[in-house]
């Protein structure tokens, strides 16, 4: 069409996720159509962000810093640990601002039919850390699929010796929903889920 | 609506597209792969419905980017959020002729048969169950694997244990409104059947709250890990369904092949019932060959229930003339040669149908 570097440029577009061949196309023709502008400065902000961006060693969220900026900063509450299955949700969280402690991201969730077993999530720099002594409590912010309450489950079993309070995300009826719309899993986990008003 | 010609013709295809229409793989339970053409890939089923006087477009079919193994469903030419959008518009049941060995065959049939009625009434039975059956696989997977860590499997039998608590009390709230619905004389005059549900969850929650057999059933797969190698000795998916004659209390299996045929006509016939005056609308009865094996007398009592029944039928057989004490009711129409001609015998084509003269 235009050449192996425009082909070579849509093939690896097309790769993203969200992106298929013709949006990768239309990203390609954007770019190509003002190099200057659109190209370059997103050819130096990868590079920039390969060659620094990596995941903390405390938390596994990914950052140009390690320790990374949220275990690094001071106002953060280190005793509230938060675990999420991705970064994704960790930035998901940071969005909301609900969360003013610290993370921890698994990497995956437990799955015997995809594989996924315990030595394959990051969990030994989590058991460290609440093993030193300095965690009061762990928030199991995992999805709430067979996989994600599997995973909360088992990982609530290795840190429940370590004497911390083990807590999980609430499950049940959404900001803004009416019960009436409901289905009966979430009714009942709502119900399950309940607290003094 | 009646179809019928010769055998080959493509009735049954074109009551396994009406099928697909709601979630699910259809009548036959095909895969993605089997649905195309011969030599194609590509498929897609729409539909518009109408009901309260109002029209809702339907389809579905291979995503038109993406390739072939997947599937989208299209809501008034919007994509849905989720497929149990679809399931809260419209549902549908089915009878086909592979059905007539359901007493015959494992469980596992008549469980599908039944989780159908029940998607009918809830449409999130569909995902509670599957969220079970991932939840048995991964047990199985790991105990066949051995040495599996016991607080992973403690927390996929905690999954199972709520999955198929919520799966059975849906199916049994779908077996106590059914029964009481047939004897209330649902089946318009077809002999009514009574079905049963074989399941020790089910006994439970008979006498105890859902969240203590949750506990009960968390403990009790905890104790039988030891002799579960590579399987799931309780859960959802070892329930079976019985069915008798409400009358006789001949039980399905030990009846003949056309008094199995009758017993699940009248379940079908009383759940249409059911789901209309629950749900404010019918499924769709989707009747493959209902008329082959039974008598003349079930004959015409099937015939005078569908007249009067609240949903939409579609029937199948390969003689027009089987169907004529229909003619005043239904539409007929010849399948053949790719194509569906309307038989002038029967009633003229509803408001709906905006076809070509004598073509479909």
């Amino acid at each position: 069409m235009g050449g192996p570097e425009v082909d070579r440029l849509i093939s690896l577009l097309a790769k993203l996720p969200g992106l298929g061949p013709r949006s990768a196309r239309r990203a390609a023709l954007r770019m190509l159509l003002a190099p200057e502008a659109r190209m370059l400065p997103l050819a130096v902000a990868l590079a920039e962000a390969a060659r620094s961006v990596r995941p903390c060693g405390v938390c596994g969220n990914l950052d140009s810093r390690d320790p990374c900026s949220i275990c690094a900063d001071p106002e953060r509450d280190a005793s509230i640990v938060c675990v999420v299955e991705g970064v994704g949700d960790l930035w998901a969280l940071e969005r909301a601002h609900v969360h003013r402690g610290t993370y921890h991201v698994l990497g995956g969730t437990l799955s015997a039919l995809a594989g996924t077993r315990p030595e394959d999530l990051n969990v030994a720099p989590l058991l460290a850390r609440v093993g030193q002594g300095e965690v009061a409590e762990v928030i199991l912010a995992l999805g709430a699929t067979v996989d994600g309450a599997s995973t909360a489950h088992w990982l609530a079993d290795r840190l429940r010796p370590l004497g911390v309070a083990i807590s999980r995300v609430g499950q049940g009826v959404p900001v803004g929903g009416a019960l009436d719309v409901l289905d009966d899993g979430t009714l009942a986990a709502a119900l399950r889920g309940r607290r003094p008003a | 609506m009646v179809v019928f010609g010769p055998n080959g013709s493509g009735k049954t295809n074109l009551l396994e597209a009406v099928s697909l229409l709601v979630p699910g793989r259809g009548l036959r339970g095909a895969r993605m792969a089997e649905l195309s053409r011969f030599g194609g890939t590509d498929w897609a089923v729409a539909a518009r419905f109408s009901a309260n006087g109002e029209a809702l477009d339907i389809g579905t079919g291979t995503a038109p980017e993406g390739g072939s193994d997947r599937r989208v469903f299209r809501l008034d030419g919007a994509a849905p959020r989720s497929q149990a959008e679809i399931g809260a518009r419209v549902a549908a049941v089915w009878l086909t002729p592979q059905m007539d060995r359901l007493f015959q065959e494992g469980a596992s049939g008549r469980r599908r048969f039944l989780d159908r009625l029940v998607f009918a009434l809830e449409p999130t039975h569909a995902r509670i169950v599957a969220a079970h059956d991932v939840a048995v696989a991964g047990r199985n997977r790991l105990l066949s694997e051995g040495q599996a860590d016991p607080a992973w499997l403690a927390g996929l039998e905690d999954s199972i244990a709520r999955h198929a608590v919520a799966a059975t009390a849906a199916r049994v709230g779908l077996v106590t409104r059914l029964n009481a619905a047939s004897m209330e004389g649902a089946t318009g005059g077809f002999p009514p059947a009574r079905v049963g549900l074989v399941c020790p969850i089910a006994d439970r929650l008979a006498s105890a709250p859902a969240l203590q057999v949750e506990d009960w059933l968390r403990e009790a797969l905890a104790a039988v890990r030891p002799t579960d190698a590579g399987t799931t000795s309780l859960g959802a998916h070892r329930a079976d369904m019985t069915l008798e004659d409400a009358e006789n209390a001949l039980p399905a299996a030990l009846a003949s092949t056309g008094q199995q045929k009758a017993l699940l006509i009248g379940v079908v016939l009383a759940h249409a019932l059911l789901i209309a005056r629950a749900r404010g609308f019918a499924p769709l009865l989707l009747l493959d060959e209902p008329a082959v094996h039974l008598d003349a007398g079930r004959r015409a009592a099937l015939f005078r229930a569908l007249e009067n029944i609240p949903a939409q039928v579609l029937l199948t057989g390969t003689d027009a003339e089987t169907f004529l004490p229909l003619c005043d009711v239904a539409e007929g129409l010849e399948a053949g040669g790719g194509m569906l001609r309307l038989d002038a015998r029967f009633m003229p084509p509803g408001p709906m149908s905006d076809a070509p003269e004598g073509l479909y």
